[in-house]
């Protein structure tokens, strides 16, 4: 049984366009995803892709005017409101994206404490800070007394020094020094080693590579595919979906081919596959209708032509 | 630390006297120009009875016959050395009449200060923790019918119902006609002062909590509360550590900072309800051409309204860390 399971989740945000014009904006559009305990699986796509608001479905914080449908189940029952705040904070934690999901006026280490569990918090607080190359002195510093990179190995702090099962991580690693990035990622997977599960949201997709067990593909507001991280290797051809084989060729280690086109915007989105106005292999199918995710080679895709 | 307190003070100082002196010059000019007559406004009903030869010799005695210029560095030189000089209408010394007027005043201002402060910080904060529903919108609606309401129409409303008709509360004065000084309790001080610092607050509070209910607002849609939520934080412990927090900064400061608007709603409701205070005794002078009290009125009321921003201003800077702790001055 996951840990994590996400199915056919949408998340849509009633927007006022112009005059009194009232236009649904499909922020994710039946999202799957699930996370094994002991796993960490990365969530990759480009920036503006909805990412973010996954993390903070998981969460339950999503703004109020959000409607949210499919489910979200965690260690095999449904995490409704009242269950993900019970969660919040002890099981499931949340590495946020930037150093504004700190409060500026409460001093930082009083913030990181707040998730710190076991018998002495202060202590564990002390050797996170010590093996994330935080100065003891950092926790009486206020958010803006904080470099950006200091800013976030604070922020991945909150998560390491909880006792959390599952744990999402939203973008935590951008701006930070190679150092801290791999610390910060074998923390995650040293997390994920003592059972704990990992959701871990990203646009680097080589970090990664380097820790993840399976990638989620996410496009448009919807995950492409889902694959091990051994899939993305070679030319690519493991890869079940057009778009994770066009992400994995951009990478600069295979020869920086870029994708032509953009992202659909979120209130434009097409009425068949949602990658179909940039895809080489598209046909008169798959504008048709949107493919639905389905089983191949022992990953998951949503693509007609996958085999 | 102390060097930034040394300059800031030394800053403050300088912007205080440049104020002053414009204020004295600028003040001295309006009255100059307006068309009130000071020797007919001293003589008053007397008028039919002085000779233009009195007049003259009244003009003579308060110096009005002399050219403006002259005057006015006559009472800038006077001032400078501690006299303020002296009122026509209450025939006292400036400074004392002001003296006497600021006690009554003072009290009236801070209890509405506080009043309204108080009350519009805590309704703002319930219709923001509420937001949307019913208490929000009876709050709104409550604030934008108050600050819609002239103050000196809502002091007339409140002299009428409480004093005339039912009575509760005298219907003017600062304290008892036909009473000894000495003989006045607190009580009697506290129920002339009820009405007009009631009309004084309730003015205030209108801004106050529709400011507190959209900085909250903000603040608790804020990545950091949402943060916080995520952490496991709810309820009323989150609302104190990071909502109440964060608004009272501003709160603190926009209360200081507005003096002013005190001072002047001051002088509408002490003239409703013939509160002998500051605001009437600046009527007065402005309406009978009392030149000398009315510049040490003004510039009285100038330095109040500047403690009162360089208090917002000293707060801000103690209780912010960003400022406290920073190196921006
Ligand atoms: S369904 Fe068609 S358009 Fe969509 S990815 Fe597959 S081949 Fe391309």
């Amino acid at each position: 049984m996951p840990l994590l399971e996400v199915n056919n989740l949408s998340v849509a945000f009633a927007r006022y366009a112009g005059g009194f014009q009232r236009r649904m904006e499909q922020a994710i559009v039946g999202l799957d995803l699930s996370v094994e305990a002991g796993e960490i699986v990365a969530v990759i796509g480009s920036s503006g892709s909805g990412k973010s608001l996954l993390a903070h479905a998981v969460l339950g914080i999503l703004p109020g005017h959000a409607q949210v449908t499919g489910t979200i189940q965690y260690d095999g029952e449904p995490l409704n409101e009242r269950r993900i705040a019970a969660l919040r904070g002890n099981e499931i934690v949340l590495v946020p994206q930037s150093v504004s999901f700190l409060d500026p006026l409460q001093r930082v280490g009083a913030q990181v404490r707040t998730t710190a569990r076991g018998t002495d918090p202060t202590a564990t607080v002390r050797s996170v800070f010590k093996r994330l190359r935080l100065a003891e002195a950092v926790g009486r510093l206020f958010p803006f007394q904080l470099s950006g990179g200091m800013a976030r190995r604070v922020l991945v702090s909150t998560a390491a020094v909880s006792a959390a099962r599952l744990i999402v991580a939203d973008e935590p690693t951008p701006g930070m020094q190679a150092e801290d990035v791999n610390e910060t990622l074998s923390m995650l997977r040293e997390m994920a080693d003592k059972g704990s599960g990992v959701l871990l949201i990203t646009h680097d997709i080589e970090a990664a590579l380097r820790v993840a067990d399976k990638v989620a593909v996410f496009y448009a507001g919807t995950t492409v595919e889902l694959a091990k991280a051994a899939d993305f290797a070679g030319d690519g051809s493991n890869l079940r979906h057009p778009y994770s084989r066009a992400l994995w060729q951009a990478l600069p280690r295979n020869g920086f081919k870029p994708l032509p086109g953009t992202q659909p915007s979120q209130d434009e989105l097409p009425s068949g596959c949602l990658f179909a106005p940039r895809c080489p292999f598209a046909t008169e199918a798959c504008s048709a209708e949107r493919p639905a995710i389905r089983e191949v080679r022992g990953g998951w895709t949503r693509c007609f032509h996958a085999s | 630390m102390l060097r930034n307190l040394c300059a800031f003070a030394g800053w403050k100082a300088i912007r205080l006297v440049l104020l002053l002196a414009a204020v004295s010059v600028i003040s001295f000019m309006l009255i100059e120009w307006s068309p009130i007559d000071p020797v007919q406004a001293y003589i008053g009903a007397d008028m039919l009875r002085v000779g233009p030869e009195q007049r003259e010799a009244i003009a003579a005695y308060w110096g009005l016959d002399r050219p403006p210029a002259e005057r006015f560095f006559k009472w800038a030189a006077a001032l400078l050395q501690g006299d303020m000089g002296t009122s026509m209408i209450y025939r006292q010394p400036v400074s004392q009449v002001i003296a006497e007027r600021f006690a009554a005043s003072a009290l009236l201002m801070a209890a509405a200060w506080l009043l309204s402060g108080l009350v519009g910080f805590a309704a703002g904060v319930i219709a923001a923790a509420r937001r949307g529903r019913l208490i929000d919108r009876a709050v709104q609606w409550i604030c934008y019918t108050l600050a819609s309401t002239p103050p000196f129409w809502l002091g007339l409303l409140l002299l009428m119902t409480f004093a005339v008709w039912l009575g509760w509360f005298p219907v003017g004065l600062s304290v008892p006609a036909g009473v000894l000084a000495d003989q006045v309790t607190l009580a009697d001080r506290i129920r002339h002062m009820a009405l007009p610092a009631l009309t004084l607050s309730v003015a205030g509070i209108a801004p106050v909590a529709l400011h507190t209910r959209q900085k909250l607002i903000d603040v608790l849609s804020s990545d950091y509360v949402l943060f916080a939520k995520a952490r496991g934080e709810k309820g009323a412990g989150l609302l104190l550590r990071h909502g109440l927090r964060n608004i009272a900064i501003p709160a603190v400061t926009l209360q200081f900072a507005s003096f002013s608007e005190l001072f002047g709603g001051a002088v509408l409701a002490e003239q409703v309800f013939s509160y002998p205070g500051l605001g009437q005794a600046t009527v007065e002078a402005g309406l009978r051409g009392d030149v000398p009290l009315l510049l040490g009125l003004v510039l009285c009321s100038a330095v109040f309204v500047f403690a009162g921003n360089t208090m917002a201003d000293l707060i801000g800077r103690m209780i912010d860390p960003r400022i406290r702790e920073g190196k921006v001055l």
